[in-house]
């Protein structure tokens, strides 16, 4: 049986009205490492208890200063330096495979997902955000793939759910500059479904889980399978690819330079 | 069209705002990082709350290298 309610030290969930809540609460800004994927993974278990009683997820972030600042790149760093090389492969891949893993089982979860942002939602929490069906963005929120700038691409499926969801143009402009842009941009090129004052991202995202729970919910289903196609072999072709781009030694350079900067601005290579 | 010296007037006004600084003590030649003391999170804030409140996008890579007042005001001032 999974559990209704959890609390760990990075997320924890509740289900309420038919709807699961699941709040990401790890400081400095939900940064997805180890600890936070392990319970990521205890969710996925626990989804398949918690789906049977609820017509919607909303995914959202207690931390202040955003929705997600992606993978914990001071962790991967370390880990990676205190690594024997090909060691450190391959605990890049099975991080890889094992997130995959859990974001996959989001995205094709028989409920209407929801990503409730604000402020940063960059890189491995953007990714996080595209696994949801609908993004609900504060006006303040702001939307990233830094990746290139540390000699990477997104690695957590960022590229293959882009590619399903906005143009290609689109996509090579956002992961190619490596820029970042606010919610309002977010919802010109479709990517965001409402931008909403700040601070109400959350309280729009239950009344839109409101409106879905009214709805039949096999049939919400069927058309969210319909619409909503997994990119399996491009989320596979990923992680290859990002595993041969992190043996190369650019990668730790611009790893190390990230981490040991003191810069006001380290998003600004 | 208003002008880069009202731009930069709003910008200022804006910062001290939100980042709870006396406008005052806020010079166009200053940096703002070390005028408003804030980090490289807050920084993407302040963009965001200037592209909002002038309604225009900014690249964060226009903002490379940039460091006071007036040159920010003059980055914006070429997008409106």
């Amino acid at each position: 049986m999974g559990e209704k309610q959890f609390r760990g030290q990075a997320l924890s969930w509740q289900v309420q009205g038919g709807v699961i809540e699941l709040a990401l609460h790890r400081g400095p800004c939900n940064e997805l490492g180890s600890l936070s994927l392990g319970e990521l993974e205890q969710f996925a278990s626990a989804l398949d208890d918690l789906e049977k009683d609820a017509s919607a997820l909303i995914i959202h972030s207690e931390i202040k200063s955003g929705f997600c600042a992606g993978a914990d790149l001071r962790e991967l760093y370390e880990r990676s330096q205190a690594m024997e090389k090909s060691a450190a492969a391959r605990g890049v891949r099975d991080f890889l495979e094992r997130i995959h893993r859990v974001l996959n089982r989001i995205d094709t979860v028989p409920l209407t997902t929801i990503a409730a942002v604000h402020g940063v939602t960059f890189g491995g929490g953007f990714e996080l955000a595209l696994v949801c069906d609908l993004i609900i963005a504060d006006k303040m929120a702001r939307f990233c793939f830094p990746e290139l700038r540390l000699g990477l691409i997104p690695g957590f499926g960022g590229i293959p759910r882009l590619k399903r969801d906005l143009g290609n143009a689109v996509v090579r402009d956002l992961l190619l500059t490596g820029r970042s842009f606010n919610a309002t941009k977010a919802q010109q090129i479709g990517l965001v479904s409402q931008v909403v004052s700040e601070g109400e991202a959350l309280r729009a995202a239950r009344a839109t889980a409101a409106q879905i729970g009214k709805f039949d919910r096999q049939t919400a289903v069927v058309a969210k399978q319909f619409i909503k196609p997994v990119p399996h072999d491009e989320l596979r072709r990923e992680i290859d690819v990002f595993c041969e781009l992190f043996s190369r030694p650019a990668v730790q350079a611009g790893l190390r330079k990230f981490v040991e900067s003191t810069d006001a601005q380290p998003y600004l290579p | 069209m208003q002008t880069t010296d009202q731009t930069l007037d709003e910008i200022l006004t804006l910062a001290a705002a939100h980042f709870k600084v006396p406008r005052e003590k806020l010079s166009p030649d200053a940096d703002f990082f070390k005028a408003l003391g804030i980090d490289s999170l807050q920084t993407l804030d302040l963009l965001t709350r200037i592209e909002n409140h002038f309604h225009v996008e900014l690249p964060d890579y226009e903002l490379q290298g940039v460091t006071d007042f007036r040159t920010l005001a003059a980055k914006i001032q070429a997008r409106l």
